[in-house]
């Protein structure tokens, strides 16, 4: 039941763009084309569920017993960073069309601010490791959802005569804004 | 450019967000009130300051291969001293802000006024550039936080001077979106004029 509600709140109540408006950047940035959106949506997963793991790991056997708590952003941004680095490496190595697919956003990811963020939520919210990856899975399905969601609005818009200082960046937001409204409706799902 | 307009080029010209749009999850996040807005510009300007002085100090001595990582270790750095500074001293604020202290470490423009301005000029210019950018970054995010203040609750720096409830949305999360577009909008339509 616990996990259940971690999933719906963080998927559809709190959804990581709409709602707490972690991972912006890429929401506004690889959303115009909907096959584009996958790819980064499934990078997203891959590598948040990744790092919640091993930052999660790492604060409870190394930063919280050795008492040095406050190392906590400069040691979560290098593992992030290097994570994505490496899973780049070993993905090139071992599985071309994968690499293919999710290659190109790898790199955007390390600024992804929904990584760092669900990291350091998850320390925040005491979560045990089950709950984090849990938490940052479901994190990145929601991430995944406001993305499709978005770019395949986009895609529709792309004939509709907009007045000019409206394209891009201004609509892209006035449309979050509503599917932001939209998702306000699941806030009675839990108490 | 004499150091007069590398100042003043954050502010219009090359505003982080309005322009650039560079940064955009802390401007969402934090601009519900004028306050926390120009709080969260005040924390990223500091940031900003101290990344670009030491960073264009050190720039002869990084190897340019693993200068992003050296960056990185730096600017979080100094995200650290803030966000100490700020649970120490300034505790309403910094509960306020949350998460988003210690995710100025990802914050594009500090990454990009790195990369893109300090490891190439002088260090007064950096200092300059980085004070610049972080006022205009703080401008526009009192701006956005001003705006939404009023419409959502008919008061700035919560002095209150309309009656009323206001537009409860523009508080909550779709408003900072829809305000944020109109004003980007707005901007843009200003640029052709």
């Amino acid at each position: 039941m616990e996990y259940i509600l971690i999933i719906i709140s963080a998927i559809l109540i709190n959804n990581v763009v709409l709602a707490q408006f972690l991972g912006v950047c890429p929401f506004l940035g690889v959303s115009n084309k909907v096959s584009t959106a996958v790819g980064m949506a499934g990078a997203v997963t891959f590598v948040l569920v990744l790092a919640t793991t091993v930052t999660y790991l790492i604060q409870t056997y190394v930063l919280d017993k050795l008492g040095i708590a406050f190392m906590q952003t400069i040691t979560f941004i290098l593992v992030i960073a290097f994570l994505v680095q490496m899973v780049e490496i070993i993905l090139k190595k071992i599985s071309q069309p994968l690499y293919q697919a999710l290659g190109i956003f790898l790199p955007l990811i390390t600024t992804n601010c929904a990584v760092l963020g669900v990291a350091i939520l998850v320390i925040k919210k005491n979560y045990n490791l089950l709950e984090g990856v849990v938490f940052g899975a479901s994190t990145a399905i929601g991430f995944g959802l406001a993305l499709i969601i978005l770019a395949g609005i986009r895609e529709q818009l792309e004939l509709v005569d907009v007045p000019k200082g409206m394209k891009g960046v201004p609509l892209s937001l006035i449309i979050a804004g509503i599917l932001a409204l939209a998702f306000m409706g699941f806030t009675g799902i839990v108490k | 450019m004499n150091q007069l307009q590398n100042f003043t080029k954050g502010f219009f010209k090359e505003n982080p967000i309005l322009v650039l749009v560079l940064g955009t999850c802390p401007t969402l996040a934090t601009t519900s009130s004028a306050l926390n807005g120009m709080g969260m510009g005040i924390a990223t300007t500091f940031v900003l300051i101290g990344s670009n002085v030491v960073i264009s100090l050190l720039s002869k001595v990084i190897p340019d291969k693993v200068r992003i990582p050296a960056f990185i270790v730096i600017i979080a750095s100094f995200v650290t001293i803030v966000d100490l500074f700020m649970q120490a001293y300034v505790p309403s604020l910094y509960e306020k802000l949350g998460i988003f202290i210690p995710l100025i470490v990802v914050n594009c423009i500090v990454l990009g006024r790195a990369e893109a301005f300090a490891s190439k000029n002088s260090v007064l210019s950096s200092l300059i550039d980085g004070a610049g950018m972080g006022l205009g970054f703080t401008m526009a995010l009192g701006i956005l936080g001003a705006f939404r203040e009023i419409v959502g609750s008919g008061a700035v720096f919560g002095y209150k001077f309309i009656k009323g409830d206001g537009i409860l949305v523009f508080i909550l999360a779709p408003g900072a979106f829809i305000a944020l577009g109109y004003l980007i909008a707005l901007i843009n339509k200003l640029k052709r004029t």
